[in-house]
């Protein structure tokens, strides 16, 4: 049944699974994923937090091992590894994009308006509804949104 | 290096984060506001999930079965060594935010140095740790100086709890035995430097705010020889209750 698993397949489980926050980008996305390695059969997936208190993070351990026992795959472990940390500088300007479209202005040093690109934004407040959010407000739109801050 | 001190010392600094992440999740829905309501559970979360990652290092090195929610729920008052400024209630927002403040300048600095550890697991937490204490830095004191600036009745408040929190500051630096060999080791922060950087933070930013610096006077110590304020063990028998009173119940 293993015989036709390689690390890619694992990768291709792991991109399918969508962050539970911000379900627009995937845990892969969001470089929660650190490294699939396939050791004697066995596959080693290295996951790190993004925030050490995220309560997501157990969440998503979980997914990962729903995931791998519904599309059959039985030789694998999920390790936890805290350095290096976990930063928003592994996000692609692809991944930037998906949060974007979202309606999440992605992780940037000028936090420019997802709806109307301005550069006029205020912020509401630095602590948002998930860890790795703040709130802003757009002055030109007058749109509320979210930052996933830089981190 | 004897795992015991080791042990010992990890525990601190997870009961240490531990305290304050329950005492800063005591103000949810409790909050002035709905935006400060959250931020000051996130804080309370970043709190929560240092305290886990210290206390489950702790376990590896006791050799014992204890898991980190038996470290956690199931030791008394006196077992507990936090400082004694975590565990302090939260009394009025600019009480609260003064041990923030107060705590976010020591943090930010003992960070900095536990990267350089050489024990791979300290330092991972402690990169980690960083960040997050970074960013509540910049909270808790740009409420130091809105309150400082703020309506008179800000200002007597926030001054107030300068005042009264003040004499909990010294533990902060205070360093014993067990410290010490845990810093010759460069294992551990040694927490007497780090004085003369807090103080000008410190310093700085109630220059700034326009706050005045408590005379240092007669200071409180003891939390590290579990030796506590009257206030932990009634925080203790709130956290606690459920597992005391179903031991092991899980949900």
């Amino acid at each position: 049944m293993v015989k036709d698993i390689s690390t890619d397949t694992i990768w291709g489980i792991l991109k399918m699974i969508p962050d539970p926050e911000i379900p627009a980008v995937s845990i892969v996305d969001l470089g929660i994923i650190r490294d699939v390695q396939c050791d004697d059969d066995m596959f080693n997936i290295t996951i790190t937090p993004t925030y050490i208190g995220c309560p997501a993070m157990s969440f998503i351990k979980e997914e990962i091992i729903n995931n791998m026992e519904s599309q059959g795959v039985i030789n694998y472990q999920v390790k936890t590894s805290l350095a290096p940390p976990w930063t928003t500088d592994w996000m692609s300007d692809e991944v930037k994009a998906k949060l974007k479209d979202a309606g999440i202005a992605p992780p940037s040093k000028n936090v420019i308006c997802p709806q109307c690109d301005s550069m006029e934004v205020e912020v509401i407040s630095n602590f948002g509804s998930t860890a790795c959010k703040a709130l802003y407000k757009c002055l030109s739109c007058a749109e509320p949104f979210h930052h996933f801050k830089q981190f | 290096m004897d795992k015991d001190d080791l042990f010992k010392y990890v525990l601190a600094l997870g009961d240490d984060a531990l305290i304050l992440g329950q005492r800063l999740s005591e103000w949810a829905y409790k909050a002035p506001f709905l935006e400060e309501d959250i931020a000051l559970s996130n804080i309370s979360l970043d709190m929560f999930g240092r305290a886990n990652l210290y206390l489950e290092y702790a376990t590896s090195l006791n050799g014992c079965d204890t898991t980190a929610d038996d470290l956690a729920f199931k030791r008394n008052e006196r077992e507990f060594t936090n400082h004694l400024l975590c565990e302090q209630p939260n009394g009025n927002f600019a009480d609260t935010m003064v041990r923030q403040f107060f705590l976010d300048v020591f943090n930010k600095l003992f960070l900095e140095k536990l990267i350089e550890s050489n024990n791979s697991q300290l330092s991972a937490i402690a990169q980690k740790s960083i960040k997050e204490t970074t960013y509540h830095f910049r909270h808790s004191s740009k409420w130091i100086i809105r309150l400082g600036f703020g309506t008179p009745e800000s200002h007597t408040k926030v001054q107030s709890a300068i005042n009264n929190l003040w004499l909990f500051t010294e533990e902060l630096f205070e360093m014993n035995k067990n410290d010490i060999q845990i810093a010759d080791q460069n294992i551990g922060v040694d927490c007497r430097e780090l004085k003369p950087a807090w103080n000008n933070t410190v310093n700085n930013i109630l220059a700034e705010a326009t706050l005045n610096r408590p005379e240092d006077g007669h200071m409180i110590t003891g939390g590290r020889q579990g030796i506590h304020t009257e206030h932990l063990g009634h925080m203790l028998s709130d956290m606690q209750y459920l597992q005391r009173a179903y031991p092991d119940a899980k949900w």
